[in-house]
Formats: C-alpha cells, sequence, structure tokens
C-alpha cells in the first residue's frame, strides 16, 4: 500500500498525539488509484526541529502549527518556499483570522485547519489535500512520458535517417575505391541502390515535415467545400504509372459530386497515403478499390487491395510512428513509415477514426470515417 | 602446378543477410575478390539454398526474419556438411552489449560458427577469414 508521508510540527504534545492517531489509521480511496492510501506520520515538537527534518528528509505533506517557539510556522512556511521544497503545507492556527490565512495563503499554504478541529474535520482536510497530491503527481508523470515519447520519436529518427546515409557512403566507398575495376557499367546497381536509398531519405525528411507543421499547428488550414472525388482521382493519377507497371488496376467508385468541407491539402495527402500504400504492398495484376461516399454527418472512405495483408501482429504495430511492417514480402518496399501516423494525426481533426482489416496474403482495407463540421464549429 | 586463374572454378559463397543495401555490398566485394556469390534475404531462402547444394563457405546474419535466424542456418549448415566454413554476421553487440565470439572451442561448438564478425563489416577483417576458413 501507497503511503504518504506526514509531518506534524506543533508544540503541543497532545494535539500531535491526537492528530497522529487519527491519521495512523485513516485511508483514503483516490481516483486513479488502485488502492487506497494511507498515511506514513512524522512529528516535530518546534519549529526549527521541523525545519532540520525537511531538510534532511522527504514528506508529502505537512500539518504546520501557526504558532511554535524557536521558529514560527510562518517562518517554517517561508523556509519551504525559499528552499523549494515539494511539499503541501496545511496550517493549523487557533487564530482563525482573514489576517492569518492571506498572508499563509500568499507564502505558499495549500489549507487550513482551525483549532480546536474535529477528527473529522481533520480527514476532509488531509483528503483534499491528498487528492491534490496525487493529481499534480499525475500530471507530472504524464508530461515526463510525453517528454520521453519525443525523445524516443528523436532517437528512432536519427537512426531513420542513418541508415540510407550509411548505406550510400559505402555504395560510394566501392566506387572510390573501384573495387570492381575501372569498367563503369559494373557500378550501375549499386549506384541504381544509392539513388533509391536517397530517394527514400527525401521522402522521408518531406513527410517528417508534413507531420511537424500539421502537429504544430503552422500548417495553416484553408476550410472550404471541396469535391472529394476529383481529389480521389487526382492523387489516382499520381500512382498510375507506379500502378500500371505492375498492372494493378485501380477503380474508383463514388457518387459524383461528393462535396466536404474540408482542406483540399490534408484530403490529398489521405487519399495519397491510402493508395500509395495500397499499390506498394499489393501483389502484380492486383487490384485497388477506392470508395466514397457521405450522408448527412459523415464522409466515408475506403480503400482495400488485394496484396500481401498483414497479420494480427503486424496490424497491431501498424499505426507507430516510423512503424513499418518487416517479413520477407516488404523488405524490399521503401516508405518512411511516417504516412499513417500523419494521417491520424489529419482525421483527428475531423473527429473521425481509421479502421484497418486485413488478412495476410489476401489484401487490406482501410476505412476512414470523417465527420462533417460546420463553417462555425472550425472557428 | 600453378592452377589457371581463368579455368579454375570460383569457390560459391553463400551469404543471407535481410538488409538488401548489405547484401549488395557483400557480393559486390566478394565478387571483386574472384568468388561466385549466392546472395539470398531470408533465412527460408538460405535454408532452400544450403539443401540444394553445398557452398564452399557461407555468411549469415545473426537476426533476420528470426532473432536467432544466423545460429539456425549455422546449425544447419555444420550438419549438412561439416566441413563448410560458417561467418556469422552480427550486431548484436553494438545493440545489447552482450558479446560473444568464436575464440574458444567452446562458444564455436555451441556457436556453430567459424568466425563471428561485428556489422559495420570491415572488409579487410572478412577478407582474411574468409581466406584462413577456406585454406583450412
Amino acid at each position: 500500500m501507497e503511503k504518504l508521508k506526514v509531518l506534524i510540527a506543533d508544540d503541543e504534545l497532545g494535539m500531535r498525539k491526537g492528530t497522529a492517531k487519527v491519521l495512523d489509521k485513516y485511508l483514503v480511496a483516490l481516483p486513479g488509484m488502485e488502492e487506497p492510501v494511507g498515511f506514513d506520520i512524522s512529528e516535530a515538537s518546534n519549529g526549527l526541529i521541523a525545519k532540520e527534518m525537511l531538510e534532511t528528509d522527504h514528506f508529502d505533506l505537512i500539518l504546520l502549527d501557526y504558532k511554535m517557539p524557536e521558529l514560527s510556522g510562518l517562518e517554517v512556511l517561508d523556509c519551504i518556499r525559499d528552499s523549494q521544497i515539494d511539499i503541501l503545507t496545511i496550517m493549523i492556527t487557533a487564530y482563525a483570522s482573514l489576517e492569518v490565512a492571506v498572508s499563509a495563503t500568499k507564502n505558499g499554504a495549500f489549507d487550513f485547519l482551525a483549532k480546536p478541529f474535529s477528527p473529522e474535520e481533520l480527514k476532509s482536510v488531509v483528503e483534499k489535500a491528498s487528492r491534490h497530491l496525487v493529481a499534480h503527481r499525475q500530471a507530472k508523470r504524464l508530461s515526463e512520458e510525453k517528454r520521453k515519447v519525443r525523445f524516443q520519436f528523436i532517437s528512432v529518427l536519427a537512426h531513420e535517417l542513418k541508415s540510407p546515409l550509411a548505406a550510400v557512403d559505402s555504395y560510394l566507398q566501392l566506387l572510390k575505391k573501384h573495387v570492381a575495376g575501372e569498367e563503369l557499367s559494373k557500378y550501375d546497381h549499386i549506384v541504381e541502390r544509392s539513388l533509391v536509398r536517397l530517394d527514400g531519405m527525401r521522402r522521408m525528411i518531406l513527410d517528417l515535415l508534413d507531420l511537424t507543421r500539421i502537429e504544430s499547428g503552422q500548417k495553416k488550414r484553408e476550410l472550404t467545400q471541396i469535391e472529394i472525388s476529383a481529389i480521389a482521382l487526382k492523387a489516382i493519377e499520381t500512382y498510375k504509372v507506379i500502378a500500371h507497371e505492375r498492372n494493378i488496376d485501380i477503380s474508383l467508385h463514388s457518387e459524383t459530386p461528393v462535396h466536404f468541407y474540408a482542406d483540399a491539402g490534408e484530403m490529398e495527402i489521405i487519399f495519397n497515403n491510402l493508395i500509395s500504400n495500397a499499390v506498394k504492398y499489393n501483389r502484380d495484376k492486383g487490384r485497388v478499390d477506392i470508395y466514397i461516399s457521405t450522408d448527412d454527418k459523415h464522409l466515408y472512405l475506403s480503400v482495400s487491395d488485394t496484396g500481401i495483408g498483414m497479420t494480427p501482429e503486424e496490424k497491431e504495430k501498424l499505426f507507430g510512428e516510423f512503424v513499418r511492417i518487416k517479413n520477407e514480402d516488404t523488405h524490399k518496399i521503401l516508405g518512411s513509415g511516417l504516412g499513417l501516423s500523419i494521417m491520424k494525426k489529419i482525421v483527428s481533426f475531423y473527429n473521425g477514426k481509421i479502421d484497418v482489416e486485413s488478412q495476410r496474403n489476401v489484401g487490406t482495407v482501410f476505412k476512414v470515417v470523417l465527420t462533417r463540421l460546420t463553417e462555425d464549429e472550425n472557428k | 602446378m600453378k592452377a589457371d586463374i581463368n579455368t579454375a572454378q570460383k569457390k560459391q559463397i553463400l551469404i543471407a543477410d535481410d538488409d538488401p543495401d548489405i547484401l549488395e555490398q557483400m557480393r559486390f566485394r566478394l565478387e571483386a575478390w574472384g568468388f561466385d556469390v549466392c546472395a539470398v534475404e531470408s533465412q527460408k531462402k538460405a535454408e532452400e539454398k544450403i539443401k540444394a547444394g553445398k557452398p564452399a563457405l557461407a555468411i549469415y546474419d545473426l537476426m533476420m526474419e528470426n532473432q536467432d535466424s544466423g545460429f539456425v542456418l549455422s546449425y544447419l549448415t555444420k550438419k549438412m556438411y561439416p566441413d563448410v566454413p560458417v561467418i556469422l554476421i552480427t550486431s548484436v553487440t553494438s545493440e545489447t552489449g552482450f558479446h560473444f565470439d568464436s575464440s574458444t572451442e567452446e562458444t564455436r561448438e555451441w556457436i556453430k560458427a567459424d568466425a563471428v564478425l561485428d556489422k559495420d563489416i570491415r572488409y579487410e577483417q572478412l577478407e582474411s577469414e574468409i581466406n584462413r576458413l577456406l585454406k583450412g
């Protein structure tokens, strides 16, 4: 069981013992905590001792008597503030005047307890402080986690950019040392591989720029009524050549025209990503089918392919940043691993969702649902 | 008698690595050194190649579709052709700090490879290992 460490600083022995006795057996159920929280009590019989204890040990909570010999409660409060000790203070005072309350709050006290107080009053104040403490710590942990995710992203990014560089570097070394002799045509394949890796790197950097612009809100969104099937056709046009080379047939099934209030650039990114994936991960002579439909509230997009598909485990990992599904069929396919992260972000702007259905060696269907926004909602 | 370099049959080396760039660079070097190279990108394909015929030497990446692909391939190669030298390429040391080598009889027995080289291949080292193993 987790225990919060409480320091009771009061010069009256009876007060200390009474308070300790109440809190010792007191358990508080707190939101977000599986088990109720108990209290671990320490005592200080004057302000100076309290100050020394605060400096040598960590406490979560202090019940601080206002009037004490050696060092008053307010002076202890000053020390807490000056040394930036991370602790929550509950001021205990027989003179529950407004003046004391104001000056203590100014100095960072969290709450008050006026002497004499009942065990119920004590419990209630301590419970409130505990809630605050736990909520505060959860928020802190969350921001810590966010920082870690960011850090992880950067280190993965560095790795992803390093690997094409290393490959091109090694290829150039082969060329420089004329490893295969003087005949240039012998190097054609490694030059080709270098270009492929550099192109992959360039695309990754472009995707990364897209992602950071979208995430930071730098990318200006222009929401207008647009015609979705026209955007789909434009994206199909982009991938037609690559698809044709592999005899992959792309068809659009859409009630035309489909009007939707959105940012045209964002819709292009969605279609480009979906169609590019459907072509890349397809088999030769396969199919890509794009369906667009709409109703009063939503826009429905679905892109299905007859490609290599995914296992349920691979599907689980799909939406992570830089995640590329690695298996025998995919190791020659290039990609930044950022496409779906970008899409997920855009889809969230439209209160939408992305669903994936996939079967290994059969194919994959991506279904995107976007919510119609009114012009007011977006302002 | 001196072997005629043009008519002497080239020795075949089987290499397996799932990184297409490393595979390509290795093939390039080995061909330049005068070997006949069979390059495959998976444990599965390497297994097929081993079963189809005996190479003069084999070089395997440790981690391919399985974490221990290289170990499995080494074991299989040695079981079928005990005299074929095997070189294992691994980035395990740099990624996990876990170090193993083939300098002692005990680890050679366990790993089933004759040499273990670090990824970030130093080709001079690879060449001298190949020459040493093919002579022996």
